[in-house]
């Protein structure tokens, strides 16, 4: 199973990144009607910044995920198949737990649609739009590797 | 939100500030978190909009693309950004030139009878260096300079006519380079050339082309500016003053001016003691009309006039956040799109007046120089007008304000140094020479919100003069310092060292010297040129022990000050944020070690007030064991240190 991971030692603070997942999820997948489109597509990460570091953050899809636990209309689901936490977006009631459990802070409000904006690792496609956009090659799309301890995870 | 005391060491901004916080209204310092992280392609200057096969970037760590889809590499990439923002700076400074020069033109015409040539001597002085025979009635001298000085901004060949000011070997180096200035806006119109796709490709040649540009702004556009400037409003005396939000007044009617050009500020001076006004104030309860400044325009009328500062660039919002500020007119520059938004919070009327600087719906009142005090009185009216629908409730004046001592120009210089009839740079010189005063140092630019608000200005300028170093500073560097207290004569016993002490005693200057606005940099160029032609300290400008600093820049005008002053052989440099060049390590090391050899001078980056002052001092007496000086005769301050 892959995962994505980020080198913060390289993440320029751009926002490529973010203008892709926007696009990647929108109808047109193109930036000029993108923007047009009635429903506006908005990213499922963000780039934050602390000291003098820059680090995208996406959903981790947990193992042990505090969102599936604080959803109340069991939307957020964790499915075993494929390593991720799904979403139904007809079960969701947008109440917004998720967004306050997220350990990683993962997870935004859409107010416009009322449902949570999080990576979903761009399943129907063959990899995340995000890592070909990263102008220094600063997010990382390989796999999680079998001896996974919690805490220090190196990339290569 | 941060600690305060992180965003500023000024206790009226701290207050200021939290008064904001408060009432939920959104400051420079909230907008920059927000922006965070900024681009790492753009601080590192990778990044090109040129052209719409773009926009490119190139990958600082080698393994994306290391050129655009032209082929420019990183150098060139981030030379030409650079040379955009030279050009822009030089733009901005040599445009006011032109106003000025403009208004004389219409002086001379009969249409600006608000003004008149005030100081008829220095009109006589410029003209000379025009060739212009002075033996006719100042209307003829007007007249012909005004002329002579529209034409510079036009001229195609030869050269500016102040590049002679300059030291000969001085101008022998720019003519050798091929920078000597041809006319103001060609090189401004040549520079932006250069910067288009597929033009100049070298970096070193895109930078010289920079450098010739910013000459045009220093020895061209600002020094128009600041000279016309003289002889049209009056040529500054040592004046007192006060600074800082405290200066904004409960129980007056409190009309801000910020902005540039005095041709628009000098009005309000005189609008404000209008009689009618005066008498509209009392009935409406006020005790009186209360001026105030921000920013270059507020120096313009502290210089010539002693006019109350209320603050520097990142105080603009902070003075209406006072709650006490009736009318804030605006001209051009350094003005925030955010002040609207934080007036609207208020009873505060904003106001602009010029045509180039327009906020999408606010008053506008057109300034136009054949009715200037008509339009003055007529935004000072708004503002008495105004004044009863203040909410005394929000009314929140930080109690501090501070003394402080400005104007001082060349021709000051000469006067308190040798007495009127003996006007003379020579006890400035020997005073470097003697090791009584180990050297200049120009400390100028503006303020960020990167780094806590005065702080870098302040803690170089007293580990500076704490060494006998002469400071001379201009812009909002000035003001921050004032408001610290540096800028009166008692601060030499309290943070000079001893040799600087006794020249302060001695003359009775602060050992800070403030020279103005930021096109009086030109001051400084001049001022360099007589300490040269004076004697002893060399045959060139870099030959004098000095050095140039910008430590809290934000603006491209500083960018393309610290070009002329490098330009013309003074090592400068520029506080946290470094010019947007790391991205090339050829253009970086060519601006901090590869110009020495070009112009004498060069410039540095450093983040730390008192390294700089380090590298300061350490360049100032590496130039003067070059000319052989006695060493300096004390050390530092008789504290043990």
């Amino acid at each position: 199973m892959k995962q994505l991971y980020y080198d913060v030692k390289k993440c320029l603070g751009c926002k490529s990144c973010e203008i892709a997942c926007a696009l990647a999820h929108s109808v047109s997948c193109e930036l000029f009607s993108a923007l047009k489109e009635e429903v506006l597509s908005l990213p499922r990460k963000k780039v934050f910044a602390s000291a003098d570091k820059n680090y995208p953050v996406s959903c981790r899809h947990c193992q042990e995920p505090k969102c599936v636990d604080a959803c109340m209309a069991a939307a957020l689901v964790f499915d075993k198949e494929t390593g991720m936490v799904t979403h139904d977006k007809d079960r969701c009631v947008g109440c917004w737990m998720c967004v306050m459990v997220c350990p990683y802070s993962a997870i935004r409000p859409n107010l416009k649609t009322k449902l949570p904006l999080r990576c979903d690792k761009c399943k129907d496609k063959e990899e995340p739009a995000c890592v070909k956009a990263c102008p220094t090659g600063a997010i990382l799309w390989q796999e999680v590797s079998e001896d996974i301890t919690y805490g220090a995870r190196s990339a290569k | 939100m941060s600690d305060l005391k992180q965003k500023s060491i000024d206790l009226a901004t701290q207050e200021a500030l939290k008064t904001a916080q408060d009432e939920n209204i959104k400051t420079s310092w909230d907008r920059l978190e927000l922006q965070q992280p900024q681009c790492g392609f753009g601080q590192l200057g990778v990044c090109c909009t040129v052209c719409n096969m773009g926009p490119c970037r190139i990958d600082p760590f080698g393994e994306g693309a290391q050129l655009g889809v032209c082929g420019a590499n990183a150098d060139t990439i981030a030379a030409r950004n650079l040379a955009r923002k030279i050009a822009a700076g030089a733009s901005a400074h040599s445009d006011h030139g032109r106003d000025v020069a403009h208004t004389l033109s219409l002086l001379c015409e009969g249409h600006a009878h608000d003004y008149d040539i005030l100081d008829v001597e220095k009109l006589k002085a410029i003209a000379q260096e025009f060739n212009i025979d002075i033996n006719k009635p100042k209307e003829q001298i007007a007249k012909e300079l005004s002329a002579k000085l529209l034409g510079e901004f036009g001229k195609q060949e030869g050269q500016l006519v102040f590049i002679k000011r300059a030291p000969k070997k001085r101008q022998q180096v720019w003519k050798k380079l091929n920078i000597t200035p041809r006319g103001i806006d060609r090189e401004v119109v040549e520079l932006l050339h250069t910067t288009t796709m597929g033009v100049d490709n070298d970096y070193k040649n895109i930078i010289n082309t920079g450098m010739r540009c910013a000459l045009s702004d220093g020895w061209g556009g600002s020094m128009i500016a600041t000279d016309l400037q003289d002889a049209i409003l009056g040529g500054p005396q040592p004046v007192r003053g006060k600074v800082n939000l405290g200066v904004i007044k409960e129980n007056q009617v409190n009309i801000v001016v910020h902005g540039h050009e005095p041709i628009l500020s000098e009005m309000a001076v005189k609008a404000a003691q209008d009689p009618e006004l005066l008498k509209l104030a009392k009935k409406a309860g006020a005790e009186g009309i209360n001026l105030a400044g921000i920013c270059c325009t507020a120096n313009e009328v502290l210089m010539r006039h002693g006019i109350a500062v209320a603050g520097n660039f990142l105080q603009q919002e902070l003075a209406i956040v006072t709650g006490a500020v009736e009318v804030m007119m605006v001209d051009v520059q350094c003005l925030m799109p955010a002040l609207q938004e934080v007036a609207a919070c208020f009873h505060t009327k904003l106001v602009t007046t010029s045509s180039k600087a327009r906020f999408p719906g606010v008053l506008h009142v057109e300034f136009e120089a054949n009715k200037a005090y008509e339009v003055a009185k007529e935004i000072i009216r708004l503002g008495v007008e105004n004044f009863a629908n203040r909410n005394k409730e929000r009314v929140n004046i930080p109690k501090h304000e501070m003394d402080l001592v400005a104007g001082f120009t060349k021709e000051v210089v000469f006067q308190i140094l040798g007495g009127r009839y003996r006007a003379t740079y020579k006890p400035l010189n020997e005073a470097i020479i003697s090791g009584r005063l180990r050297g200049l140092a120009g400390v100028v630019g503006c303020n960020n919100p990167k780094q806590t608000h005065d702080y870098f200005h302040t803690a170089l300028v007293k580990e500076l003069i704490k060494n006998d170093v002469l400071v001379l500073q201009t812009g909002c560097s000035a003001i921050a310092c004032a408001k610290q207290g540096l800028l009166i004569p008692e601060a030499a016993k309290e943070y000079a060292g001893k040799g600087l002490q006794e020249i302060c005693e001695a003359v009775g200057i602060p050992p800070v010297l403030h020279l103005g606005s930021c096109v009086d940099n030109s001051r400084i160029l001049t001022a360099a040129s007589c300490i040269i032609e004076e004697g002893g300290l060399g045959q060139d400008l870099c030959d004098i022990p000095a050095a140039g600093a910008a430590p809290e820049w934000m603006s491209e005008k500083a960018i393309t000050i610290g070009f002329y002053f490098v330009a013309s052989g003074v090592y400068t440099v520029f506080g946290a944020s470094p010019f947007a060049t790391l991205g090339s390590k050829n253009l970086t090391d060519y601006l901090t070690k590869g110009l020495e050899e070009v112009v004498g001078g060069r410039f540095e980056f450093c983040d730390d007030p008192l390294k700089m002052a380090k590298l300061m001092i350490a360049h100032i007496d590496n130039k003067r064991k070059a000319l052989n000086l006695k060493p300096v005769m004390y050390y530092g301050r008789e504290t043990g240190q």
